[in-house]
């Protein structure tokens, strides 16, 4: 586009073609995208939608913003007694004015909602492999139950590079655990089962929280999550049984 | 029982009596703005008490009533009684050019419920055992665990909803049935199309949340289990009714709110909306049509299958459009407009950028999977501070400048007013922005102490801050119209120039029957906004 717009009196028309802008930006988004990775961490899948996101939300305000701008300078008031000068909308750019911006607007969001959807199913599908805890919460703690029966409190530990799946539930009042690095949660509660699995990729220490207000202690319903190599895992977790066997 | 032909009364019992459109109308204004001013201020302990990790300067228990009272007195006490109350009341018969409301007593009756309500919900910091259920009262925390009392919730919800169908009723009835002889639908402010919406959602929609409520203490007080699991309840459900009715709540404030910046923006613009009739039938209509489909975004991470979420995804990205089309309609007033930058404009072209912050950070939480790292996080906080709680205040605050001197007389003070907005501008700005990036981080949402996220205490701090300046922009914001009762200089009927009819009443502020011995006559041709040449 580097013929100059006669910006001056066509404030309207100049609205109109950014919102075709806006209609190429996410056509400029997969071109810039490299695509390939492993299919089935949510965390990243997560953290790229989001920048996606982020840059498009930034382009629509900036526009709107500036062109908001740009008509409050343009079009104050000069001398006391001045009228604005009425702009009549023939029928056809009554309806352009609604159906063009409309649409634009919405392949944006749906081209994005798209790819929201195929993560939305990395999240919520289960990889086959899974490792699979227990978890129960309740004011205001949570219990880790591990397939051998091994139970913890408030501590969370996983083998790394293997993906986690929690079955929860609630043993008195709604909570939600949260895992911030891992880009999740999902509420517990009683009467019903909820799952979520997350990627522990590298080992290390991370927290988690509640992120459902439980009442008195809420903010201190935290534990921590331990990602330990996979054999150091197992070691640990025959020796707890042991130690609760014995 | 109107002794008097004016409009301000002379004793209390006059106006506890009153049946009388503006002065019922003043009356929500009074209790919503004393209603704002305790809830902010419980904003601000808040903000002191996030300030620093840890417990600063109060317990837990404390706080948490402190936010619950914050959120649910803003919403139900502040902003919904402010616009459908305050704003509707007064000028709703004032532009359609109408005496008072259809059913003067049952809005009496409903200004009483809004006052009982009001005085109820401020015995929360009274009472033993305070509800500290936040404004949600999800069971079965609200139900079996709170050590609090649910029946004041309940009750108090209850008022509140009983005086919204009254108003909601009262003022369908009289946009339909009372337009002066000879005004179309097409003629009517974009304010009026706007207060139709609401009240058709409120109507639709509070009976819901009123079963809910009912449905609470019944659970709680006389043992049914409506939400228990242990007896065939589902906690689910009750999650379902609240937000069937909250979230279509948020457009009964949403609408009255762009609907007064309308009327402040076309007025000052010297301008007619940018594409009325879309605005209307597209925007408002189409707002009222889709804002009851969305409600499972606030259940998002509530195990509901994954099919629901997709949808209300999917509806949820819908409801941008016409929202989207008002503000384009809103921004494109302007052009070739003749703008005045006087205080009630600077509030409406703030709002638009408040608003356009707040709406563009709202796409994140409708994309189901982003939802899932930002629902309940400081982001989403943020988020509807800016989509509802500021951009409401900013219009309500400009509402109330531009209305002063009809409702009043007065002229308020021009230095004092912009001043105002700037600080708060500013405030609000530094608070909820560095609250978007605490969210981000991961900081959830109702906490008293985050001694678990320890890196955030500066952005914190930097919000505590900026709360502090919102604390002395309101202040000078109050100063402003109180200096204006007090000391203002007397307004003119029309001070603006306004083309639209409730600045036509013979007299200023309007006397009792609004328009002397004959109604206004409306010509085909006229609009409210009939700016420049024909």
């Amino acid at each position: 586009m580097g013929k100059r717009l006669k910006v001056a009196s066509n404030g309207p028309l100049l609205l109109f073609l950014l919102f075709l802008l806006f209609l190429l930006q996410p056509v400029a988004a997969t071109a810039s995208s490299g695509g390939g990775g492993g299919p089935d961490d949510p965390a990243a899948g997560w953290d790229h939608l989001f920048h996606e996101m982020l840059i498009d939300i930034t382009v629509i305000g900036l526009v709107f913003a500036l062109v908001t701008l740009y008509l409050m300078v343009k079009y104050r008031r000069k001398e006391p007694g001045q009228q604005g000068t009425p702009v009549r909308l023939s029928r056809g750019a009554m309806l352009g004015w609604a159906l063009i911006p409309a649409f634009a607007f919405m392949a944006d969001d749906f081209y994005l909602a798209l790819k929201g959807w195929d993560l939305f199913n990395d999240y919520r599908n289960v990889p086959e492999e899974s490792y699979e805890v227990k978890l129960e919460s309740r004011l205001w703690n949570w219990s880790f139950t591990y397939p051998n029966g091994v139970q913890t409190m408030d501590e969370l530990r996983v083998p790394e590079g293997k993906p986690v799946v929690l079955r929860m539930t609630s043993a008195d009042v709604v909570h939600s655990l949260f895992l911030p690095d891992f880009r999740v949660k999902e509420d517990s509660m009683p009467g019903r089962i909820t799952y979520l699995w997350f990627y522990p990729k590298n080992r290390g220490e991370y927290v988690f929280t509640c992120a459902e207000y439980c009442g008195l202690l809420h903010s201190n319903m935290k534990g921590k999550l331990i990602v330990m190599p996979a054999e150091d895992f197992f070691a640990w977790l025959e020796e707890e049984a042991k130690i609760k066997g014995g | 029982m109107n002794t008097q032909p004016g409009g301000i009364g002379r004793t209390l019992k006059e106006w506890i009596f009153t049946t009388d459109h503006k002065r019922v109308g003043v009356l929500y204004l009074i209790g919503s703005l004393a209603a704002f001013v305790i809830a902010g201020l419980m904003a601000l302990l808040i903000r002191i008490e996030l300030a620093e990790v840890g417990a600063t300067i109060t317990t837990s228990s404390t706080y948490n009533v402190w936010l619950y009272f914050h959120g649910a007195a803003m919403i139900l006490a502040f902003q919904i009684p402010a616009l459908t109350g305050f704003f509707a009341n007064y000028f709703i018969p004032l532009m359609i050019g109408a005496r008072d409301v259809a059913f003067p007593r049952l809005n009496a009756l409903s200004v009483w419920l809004f006052w009982m309500a009001i005085v109820l919900a401020l015995l929360t910091f009274v009472i033993p055992n305070p509800p500290d259920i936040m404004w949600t009262g999800y069971p079965p925390y609200s139900t079996t665990y709170t050590p609090g009392n649910t029946a004041f919730y309940t009750f108090t919800v209850l008022l509140f909803g009983f005086s919204s169908i009254a108003g909601g009723v009262n003022l369908i009835t009289t946009i339909v049935k009372m337009r002066a002889p000879g005004m179309g639908w097409n003629q009517l402010n974009i304010f009026v199309w706007c207060i139709l919406g609401a009240f058709i959602l409120q109507l639709i929609f509070v009976p819901v949340l009123g079963s809910a409520v009912t449905m609470l203490s019944f659970d709680k007080y006389l043992g049914t289990s409506f939400f228990s699991p242990a007896a065939g309840g589902d906690v689910l459900l009750y999650q379902n009714l609240f937000w069937f009715y909250s979230h279509p709540a948020v457009y009964v404030i949403f609408l009255p709110f762009i609907g007064v910046v309308f009327e402040i923006v076309s007025t000052f613009a010297r301008q007619r909306p940018f594409n009325y009739k879309v605005a209307v039938y597209g925007g408002i209509f189409g707002t009222v049509l889709i804002s009851g489909e969305v409600w499972v975004h606030h259940l998002f991470t509530s195990g509901m299958p994954g099919w629901i979420r997709t949808g209300m995804m999917v509806t949820t990205l819908l409801i941008s459009i016409p929202v989207g089309l008002m503000m384009i309609s809103l921004a494109g007033t302007l052009y070739k407009g003749a703008i005045e930058y006087r205080t009630p404009m600077l509030y409406g072209v703030g709002f638009i950028f408040l608003f356009l912050i707040g709406g563009l950070t709202g796409i994140p939480h409708a994309m189901v999977s982003l939802d899932l790292h930002l629902q309940d996080t400081h982001f989403v906080v943020a988020h509807f501070h800016y989509v509802m709680a500021v951009a409401g205040t900013f219009s309500i605050f400009g509402g109330v400048y531009y209305y002063l001197p009809k409702i009043t007389g007065r002229m308020y003070s021009e230095g004092l007013g912009k001043l105002g907005f700037w600080v708060t501008f500013v405030g609000v700005n530094i608070t909820f922005f560095a609250m978007f990036i605490v969210g981000l981080r991961g900081m959830p949402r109702r906490y008293f102490d985050y001694s678990q996220f320890p890196e955030l205490e500066g952005l914190h701090q930097i919000q505590t801050y900026g709360a502090y300046i919102i604390a002395l922009g309101f202040a000078i914001t109050f100063i402003a119209w109180i200096h204006a009762l007090v000391a203002g200089e007397k307004a003119t009927g029309n001070p603006w120039g306004s083309k639209s009819l409730e600045w036509f009443t013979p007299e200023t502020p309007p006397g009792h029957g609004n328009w002397g011995p004959e109604l206004p006559k409306i010509s085909e041709d006229w609009t409210p906004y009939d700016y420049g040449e024909k």
